[in-house]
């Protein structure tokens, strides 16, 4: 295992003042996820085409119903246009110096059956990362499926899982095992037409999870995929899909790494929520991708379409998220509410520091009766970022009663990052009750001024001050999460004091 | 043929008809708007700022236009009398796009008038912001009013501008306005928009402000039109530092309006207020979009827009507050709260902030609401009916916008309109010929 990847080229070390050298080594030090693994991985030929889409279908064995829409939303993507509406400048993406396919557990034909087969390079990394594969480490009752580069590795707690009926695997394994379940629900949520990047992943999606909790259960143990970007050059497409059916409920955590990496790794993938008459799903994340270097090299362009459709009668769904990685972050969790009585609910902290960009938010599409959803966004920007919500609320003519509250806060750290507020609402009903409101300040001198009397130095202070601001979201994130995302805010936003 | 392409045609074809017509230095610039509005042609549905407002569709009918500046035979005070009673006021009128004075007033003049008195001040601010749509205004605009308030000088009436479409053919309207204030001067101007007959208009405006340091400004626009009008206007204000600038814009009756307000905020300490009201119902439509842009350091923003949109109509507002980063210590403040009163009225609103400077306070607030069910019940309590306590309510919700005028008869005034407005009486003015 090499522990650093990243060597700068000689004539950039050479200009580097003493001072620089030392800020370069604590920021990496920043992001202790950088590491890379040995593994034996295979990568398919860069480029894309329609052969390479017909390669991924092929190596993992898929029905022709699913190389068909593949296909369709290649030929989509490939009429359209890399959208440039949000705040955000996004390096030149050339998407044909990107391999598609890459798969660490390319030894095992099948796949991993036990624990042994798996690459003991691959259960290290997911070790270091903190992720219990090995159930032996039940007691912290958390299933998990972890997805290197384009590939489910493994799938924890299964066996208890499927005797109450719940399906969690991966994407591919369900296409092969419950085909009927994939092809109802797979691209009824975000259509391939969606947009770009939803095109692309819809063609050559590799991986992901599928979760299916039958009517009437509510799902004993909170539900987890970890993805990790290993190999050189290569983009994840993961896709994932909840079915959570009549009646019951799952909560689900997200949570993300990459090594460091001098050039820019592409992330796009697509979540799909379909949540039945009553049911409840909670989708939590944790979003850590490599944020590039503090000069801004490198790090993970994180392009992702996340949405879930309430179909049921007073269903509910609720997105929570903590941004504090990725060069590059577009993404807007949303949420259908066709079901009458429907909730739903977005919460995110997003921070951005150095050279990154967050250009993220939600939108809450209000079609059944007496709908309510709730945004709270949290928005910390420090060193040369950039850091903007955007969000829709849209009530439709029939949405009788729909009922919205927004809040946007935003906390500046210098003068030379950027924190923006761009909410869209759309309103077709007498009915409805639609509020917004939002706020930017820097953090208040009278705290700061406070802590520091009583001997809290000004970088704890900080940290206080940032958990305090980001508390209404934190709260909402299950507990080995919500000390994870506390931790990552104030590394994130480390030395930006001064 | 694209709607634009009339417009180009139109100009290639008349070019020396407008500039026989006009002043040197409004044609001096003619050439290089057309060109430019000829590579853009009509800002699309896609473009961030037009997302409510099909420019293409409004501007696509035959329209008219009276490039040999014929004499519109009307005595406007015959026809039509906009009265604010206990204000007393210098009456100009503008009909169509062409100015009218019965008396010399003051500090105001025609453009063409000024191009010929005060030819460097023209030249100096004429066509500074010219962006989108003003463009066209520009390469089109023949003549204008020219309003210049010299050093420390103070206007002592406020200005009434009468802006009346008469015509008996569908028309298109060129208006342009030109106001400079040098430093510590002081004015106050109302703008009415009517309509005298029932034919389609459509009105470009463009009226561009220049408040040089410790100026002052009121400007109110009250638009009070019919149905087949259509308005694309394009308000520009540059401030200076320490300067005092409002701008109340009141929409009470109309067909399409689109109002971009676009302030450049220079000069430090300054304040700046837009106000909105917007009362809005059968297939009325109206746009407000503002940008406040905030350079200097110390300067306030405020913004309150308020519309109140029934039947089929739709309300839209988009306003933006940009803080650049040496604008360190803005204060900016937007409001934007909407009542639809019926499923088949349609509200956008989209307040939006973006900041690259941290010591500020920026904060902005939108709402989109129905009355309060327990203040009708309250009223109705007390023997008032569920109609009458309705509109008590709605009134009160538009008042706090008219309660932010400084002019004290001009407030009244609009209360008392508003209200009949809402009794659906409004459009019957009295002393108007519509409605005699």
């Amino acid at each position: 295992m090499s522990d650093n990847e990243n060597p700068k080229p000689k004539h950039q070390r050479e200009n580097e003042q003493p001072s620089n050298e030392f800020v370069r080594r604590v920021a990496e030090e920043k992001y202790k996820f950088g590491f890379t693994t040995d593994v034996h991985t295979e990568v398919i030929e860069r480029g894309l085409n329609e052969d390479v889409v017909r390669l991924i279908s092929q190596k993992k064995g898929e029905p022709q119903w699913l190389l068909d829409f593949r296909l369709e939303a290649f030929r989509y993507w490939q009429s359209q246009q890399q959208p440039s509406w949000g705040h955000l400048r996004l390096p030149d993406i050339d998407y044909q110096d990107i391999s598609y396919y890459a798969d660490p557990t390319v030894k095992k034909k099948e796949g991993p059956k036990t624990l042994d087969d798996i690459d003991p390079e691959v259960m290290k990394t997911f070790d270091k990362l903190g992720i219990p594969l090995e159930e032996r480490l039940a007691l912290s009752g958390t299933a998990v499926d972890a997805v290197m580069d384009s590939v489910s590795v493994k799938t924890t707690f299964k066996q208890r899982l499927s005797e109450q009926g719940i399906i969690f695997c991966s994407i591919s394994e369900a296409v092969r095992e419950h085909p009927e379940l994939v092809h109802q629900y797979l691209g009824s949520v975000v259509p391939y037409r969606d947009n770009y990047f939803a095109a692309l992943n819809s063609a050559v999606f590799s991986d992901g999870s599928f979760v299916y909790i039958p009517k009437n259960t509510r799902c004993p143990m909170e539900l987890s995929t970890y993805f990790r970007i290993n190999a050189r050059n290569t983009g994840q497409f993961e896709r994932t899909l909840i079915v959570c059916d009549e009646g019951s409920y799952v909560s689900y955590l997200e949570g993300c790494t990459a090594p460091m990496r001098d050039e820019n790794q592409l992330h796009a993938a697509i979540v799909e929520i379909v949540v039945l008459d009553n049911a409840e799903v909670k989708y939590s994340t944790v979003q850590n991708w490599y944020p590039g270097d503090s000069e801004g090299r490198g790090g993970v362009l994180n392009l992702v379409t996340k949405r879930g459709h309430l179909r049921g009668v007073n269903s509910k769904l609720s997105w929570t998220q903590v941004e504090t990685g990725s060069a590059v972050t577009w993404k807007y969790p949303s949420c259908v509410l066709s079901g009458d009585g429907s909730q739903a609910e977005f919460y995110s902290v997003a921070v951005t520091n150095n050279h990154q960009q967050a250009d993220t938010g939600t939108k809450m599409i209000h079609l059944g009766r007496n709908t309510r959803s709730t945004i709270i966004s949290k928005g910390i920007s420090a060193g040369k970022s950039e850091n903007s919500y955007r969000g829709l609320v849209r009530v439709g003519k029939h949405a009788d009663g729909a009922r919205n509250y927004s809040s946007c806060d935003s906390l500046l750290f210098g003068n030379q990052c950027g924190a923006h507020t761009f909410p869209y609402m759309d309103v077709q009903n007498s009915t409805a009750v639609v509020e917004h409101e939002a706020t930017t300040s820097k953090i208040n001198e009278d705290q700061l001024l406070y802590c520091n009397q009583r001997g809290i130095s000004t970088e704890d202070a900080i940290g206080l001050i940032v958990n305090g601001y980001a508390k209404d979201v934190i709260n909402k994130l299950p507990m080995e999460f919500a000390v994870e995302a506390q931790k990552l805010l104030q590394v994130s936003l480390e030395g930006t004091v001064g | 043929m694209n709607s634009a392409q009339q417009y180009i045609d139109l100009y290639a074809s008349q070019r020396d008809l407008i500039c026989h017509h006009s002043a040197p230095v409004m044609n001096a610039v003619r050439d290089a708007a057309m060109e430019q509005f000829q590579q853009r042609g009509f800002p699309s549905l896609k473009e961030e700022r037009y997302r409510y407002t099909d420019v293409t569709k409004a501007f696509a009918p035959d329209y008219g236009v009276n490039l040999n500046r014929v004499q519109v035979p009307i005595n406007p005070r015959e026809v039509f009398r906009c009265d604010v009673p206990n204000l007393s006021t210098h009456l100009a009128y503008v009909v169509n796009d062409q100015p009218l004075f019965e008396r010399d007033i003051p500090y105001v003049s025609s453009l063409r008038q000024a191009c010929i008195d005060h030819p460097e001040l023209v030249v100096k601010y004429y066509n500074k912001a010219a962006t989108g749509l003003a463009l066209l205004n520009t390469a089109l605009a023949q003549d204008g009013l020219f309003v210049y308030v010299p050093k420390n000088q103070h206007m002592e009436r406020p200005l009434q501008v009468l802006n009346l479409l008469r015509s008996g053919v569908d028309m298109m309207v060129n208006r342009r306005v030109l106001i400079v204030l040098e430093e510590g001067a002081d004015a106050t101007l109302l703008l009415c928009d009517h309509a005298m007959d029932r034919v389609l208009f459509l009105t470009t405006q463009v009226i561009e402000v220049f408040c040089a340091d410790r100026s002052r400004l009121d400007l109110y626009e009250l638009e009070e039109t019919h149905t087949r009008c259509r308005r694309f206007s394009n308000l520009h204000v540059h401030v200076g530092s320490d300067c005092v600038v409002s701008h109340n814009s009141i929409t009470l009756y109309n067909g399409l309006t689109r109002n971009t307000t676009d302030v450049v905020l220079d000069g430090e300490r300054s304040e700046i207020t837009l106000n909105g009201c917007v009362v809005a119902d059968k297939r009325q439509h109206v746009d407000n979009n503002t940008l406040v842009d905030h350079r200097a350091p110390s300067c306030t923003s405020r913004q309150l827009y308020k519309y109140v949109v029934d039947e089929e109509a739709v309300g839209a507002f988009a306003g933006k507050m940009l803080v650049r980063k040496d604008a360190q210590k803005t204060d900016s403040k937007e409001t934007n709260a909407n009542l639809c009163a019926a499923t088949t009225a349609r509200i956008y609103t989209q307040p939006m902030l973006e900041i690259y400077a941290d010591d500020v306070q920026c904060s902005h607030g939108s709402t989109v609401g129905v009355l309060d069910e327990q203040a009708l019940f309250y009223m109705q309590q007390r023997g008032i009916s569920a109609d009458e306590a309705r509109l008590l309510l709605k009134f009160a919700f538009v008042g706090q916008v008219i309660d932010s005028i400084r002019l004290e008869p001009l407030r009244e005034r609009l209360h008392y309109l508003v209200e009949k407005r809402f009794r659906g009486e409004l459009n019957k003015c009295t002393g108007c010929a519509l409605c005699k």
